[in-house]
């Protein structure tokens, strides 16, 4: 167990956070809309991983192009399904809404199934093997191009919340709808444009990371469950929170995988997860009274 | 619906239920048995899900423990499966009181034990797949060779349509006595308003962790019951998420918390499930749940009282859950 | 003799007081009145007493014991139960369902919680809507609803929080009979309430809550006329009867 094999890890982690940030944020930002999480989150990650796969076979080009596609695409996907699914149950029990997701998540994920079969899809990539070495750590070149979008968009979406005018209803509609309507902002047309782009994070999530990672239909849950771990330890809500949790549910796993017997490793953030509702359920950061 | 009716509706309903062996063959045997396992597991839920109401997607592993126990025990010392499963069901008990008691304790409720339940499924999954002592990733297979009834071994579908039918009216009779008994109707007041159950001396805990217990224990018995027919378990198919999804739609959709509903949800669901595997082949597992996706976000849309609330609103029924009181009520008072 | 005993009770938010350094005394068969403008930690005194919330100081004695520390469902099975303002009834079962909750708390049989339950909604007039669901029944019936649910614990002390707020001049008179009633049959009653007219009229003492301290403790017709107490409602759309 050698000092570069571990810096290695954390080196690993830390990319692979920067691509759980963005699609942790997006999970946020449906929070903000539904008060609860999106179960579905993890499908739309999967379908937006699809679509670059099948982009980039038909047009024979990098998967990063095809975000012209991807983006817009689930930006229009999280607004419909905000308009026709959810917007409808809004006022309902809360575990009603979270197993109408769950019922979306079923159709999506099996639908994908039917569709594409379970073999996995990989997208070939010029870069697949470039990288930078730093000493004895090596840093991939494709995980160092998703980590740096995937943070580069994150901070966009921050000064957008943080810094305009939307971002200031998007706050107010997630923090008390009813006060928010009060003071004339269109809380449905907010919400709207809140959940598509919260899913729409995924559709520059998805191109990014099919150079790194492989698609299979099922691969919407093993991100939702590392997602659900991220946005409780961070703080439901929590911006910023999720921003940190992301990078620490990272580097965990990665140390973890170099730690535990076997592929056990995949165990760490659950434990992570019961023992953080358990103990501090606001999260490591707290929440915002959002 | 008055009560005599609904005893006589019932009694011709077992009879024909014990005698549809006679007329039909191995497949559609299959298919019964299958309606048969599925709604007495969801029933099990229900007791948590239904009539406690939490939301619990982590039956799958009670079940889970139950398989393996008795399958572990049968292999290993020649266990018979009868004895296997009250010992998987004491386990899965012990796990339900532990999941419960730390979540319960600290106040996880709603989603978040939904979710909790989901993260020890998850977990459960991970390490039976990598201890190989209990099969691993290849699973375990149960040899069958001729039929035996205390190893739970029947070369005759029939027969464990039988044994399905016994389980599913126990779970029916369980039910039934929730419904009635002042253990019920607690839990149905935590469910509905936990403050307000508090306040009338409800302990909360308590309550919530005999469902939790009484529900895994069950769970337990129908996952031995699920290894001894199906003859071959792993983790796969066990402790996926689907599974633990599919456990809960059936009540959803049936109507959680009644006598009825699970029922009503499996009849309905399990062949629809059969249909769309023939008509898109055998393929692809799981994609029976593209329908039951669907048709669960149209309940949840258009029904989220599930099949048993529309019959109600329709006012077929004039009791509603608990089934009985009020009738009683009128004659006590008459 | 005192049943209930509360002793510098005190809850504080962060920097905010809610309740602070709180005395007073419950002396068995008397209705004692808790007034004060919203806000004054009226409910939040209710919450401290049966359990719901835990006091930041201060003692509380019930029948002798300290109950401070237990949950809500064991303060309610010595005989201490409270009603909540904002109605919190079963909304999917039945008004006699409902009732018969509380009744399982003196009652082990579903035959024997039903009769009482029964009873007590005879008792308060409301038998007839046994069988209707909560969620449909009008405003009156679930304040009553609240009543019976609370009675059917057979409570020696019953914390009554504004039941009669929102009901028309007549609901509220016969609300007023029933409490009597109540009292009568042997029941302590602490009332929080902003309808004047109904506290001032039934209560034994009246004490006044003003940010969370108590301003005043005495009799109905004296409080009117204090001067602390006056000030306190200024600005409040309070009639001192």
């Amino acid at each position: 167990m050698t000092l570069d094999l571990i810096f290695q890890a954390i080196v690993t982690g830390l990319l692979l956070g920067g691509v759980y940030c963005l699609i942790c944020v997006g999970l946020t930002l449906t929070f903000g809309v539904m008060r609860i999480i999106n179960f579905a989150h993890g499908e739309f990650l999967m379908i937006a991983m699809y679509g670059a796969y099948f982009f980039s076979q038909f047009f024979h080009t990098e998967a990063y192009t095809s975000v012209i596609v991807d983006l817009p695409g689930l930006f229009i996907l999280g607004g419909a399904v905000f308009h026709f699914l959810i917007r409808p149950i809004l006022g309902a029990e809360p575990l009603n809404q979270m197993l109408l997701l769950v019922g979306l998540s079923l159709v999506l994920q099996n639908g994908a199934l039917a569709l594409f079969s379970a073999d996995t899809r990989s997208v070939q990539s010029a870069i697949a093997y470039s990288k930078i070495e730093l000493g004895e750590v090596i840093v991939g070149i494709p995980r160092l191009i998703a980590f740096s979008v995937s943070l580069i968009i994150t901070l966009a979406l921050y000064w957008l919340l943080r810094s305009t005018e939307l971002g200031r209803r998007i706050r107010a509609a997630a923090s008390d709808r009813e006060t928010a309507a009060l003071m004339g902002i269109n809380v449905n047309r907010v919400n709207l444009i809140a959940f598509g782009i919260g899913v729409g994070c995924l559709g520059i999530a998805g191109p990014v990371m099919m150079p790194i990672f492989y698609v299979v239909p099922n691969i919407g849950t093993f991100f939702i469950l590392i997602a659900f771990v991220v946005v409780v330890l961070g703080g439901i809500g929590n911006f910023m929170g999720a921003m940190v949790a992301s990078f620490v549910v990272a580097i965990a796993e990665s140390l973890g995988a170099l730690f535990m017997p076997g592929s056990t490793a995949p165990v760490l953030p659950f434990l992570l997860f019961i023992l953080v509702l358990l103990f501090k359920p606001e999260g490591l950061f707290g929440t915002r009274s959002a | 619906m008055t009560q005599h009716r609904i005893w006589a509706l019932s009694l011709v309903g077992l009879v024909v239920l014990a005698a549809l062996p006679a007329f039909f063959g191995e497949h559609h045997m299959h298919i019964f048995i299958q309606i048969l396992l599925f709604a007495y597991l969801t029933y099990c839920w229900n007791i948590l899900g239904g009539f406690a109401g939490q939301l619990s997607f982590g039956h799958a592993l009670f079940m889970a423990v139950g398989a393996y126990t008795s399958t572990l025990l049968l292999l290993n010392a020649g266990v018979s499966p009868w004895i296997g499963m009250l010992v998987g069901g004491v386990l899965s008990a012990a796990l339900g009181l532990f999941i419960g008691y730390l979540s319960f304790r600290y106040g996880i409720k709603g989603t978040y034990f939904a979710l909790v339940t989901l993260a020890f499924t998850e977990i459960g999954r991970i390490v039976a797949l990598n201890t190989p002592a209990i099969g691993g990733a290849l699973g375990l297979y149960i040899p069958i060779q001729t039929s035996d009834f205390w190893q739970l071994k029947f070369v005759e579908k029939s027969h464990y349509y039988y044994v399905a039918l016994g389980f599913l009216l126990l779970v029916l009779a369980v039910t039934a006595w929730l419904e009635r008994s002042p253990i019920g109707h607690r839990l149905v007041a935590i469910r509905e308003n936990e403050d307000a159950a508090q306040a009338l001396g409800v302990n909360l805990l308590r309550y919530k962790l005999f469902a939790t217990a009484l529900s895994a224990f069950l769970t337990a018995l129908g996952g031995t019951l699920y290894a001894h027919y199906v003859t071959f378990i792993d983790p796969h198919t066990l402790l996926n998420m689907n599974m633990a999804l599919e456990i809960t739609i059936y009540s959803i959709v049936g109507g959680v918390g009644t006598l009825w509903g699970p029922l009503f949800g499996s009849i309905f669901l399990v062949p629809l499930a059969e249909l769309v595997r023939a008509a898109l082949g055998q393929s692809y597992a799981g994609v029976h749940l593209v329908v039951y996706g669907a048709v669960l976000i149209a309940v949840i849309l258009f029904a989220p009282d599930g099949f048993m609330g529309l019959l109600r609103s329709l006012q077929w029924r004039r009791e509603p859950a608990p089934d009985g009181v009020a009738t009683q009520a009128k004659k006590d008072a008459a | 003799m005192s049943l209930l005993t509360v002793k510098g009770l005190t809850k504080s938010f962060g920097g905010l007081r809610a309740v602070a350094n709180l005395d007073f005394d419950v002396p068995r068969g008397s209705i004692v009145g808790l007034i004060g403008p919203n806000g004054a930690g009226k409910t939040t005194t209710f919450s401290l007493i049966s359990g719901f919330q835990q006091p930041t100081a201060g003692e509380v004695t019930f029948k002798g014991e300290r109950i401070i520390g237990l949950s809500p469902d064991a303060i309610c099975l010595r005989g201490l139960t409270r009603t909540f303002q904002i109605m919190q009834s079963f909304p999917k079962l039945t008004a006699l369902q409902n009732v018969m909750i509380g009744a399982y708390a003196r009652h082990n049989s579903s035959a024997a919680a039903r009769r009482h339950a029964l009873d007590v909604m005879s008792r308060l007039g409301m038998a007839a809507r046994a069988d209707e669901l909560a969620r449909n029944l009008t405003l009156a019936d679930l304040k009553r609803l609240e009543i019976a649910k609370a009675l059917a614990t057979e409570p020696e002390l019953l914390l009554l929080d504004e039941v009669v707020s929102g009901l028309t001049p007549t609901e509220v008179e016969e609300l007023v009979a029933l409490i009597r009633k109540i009292r009568a049959d042997g029941t302590t009653l602490v009332m929080i309430e902003h309808v004047m007219q109904a506290v001032m009229t039934l209560s034994d003492s009246i004490i006044v809550l003003h940010h969370g301290e108590k301003i005043f403790e005495g009799v109905p017709h004296a409080a009117a006329r204090d001067s602390r107490v006056v000030e306190a409602y200024l600005g409040e759309e309070m009639m001192i009867a």
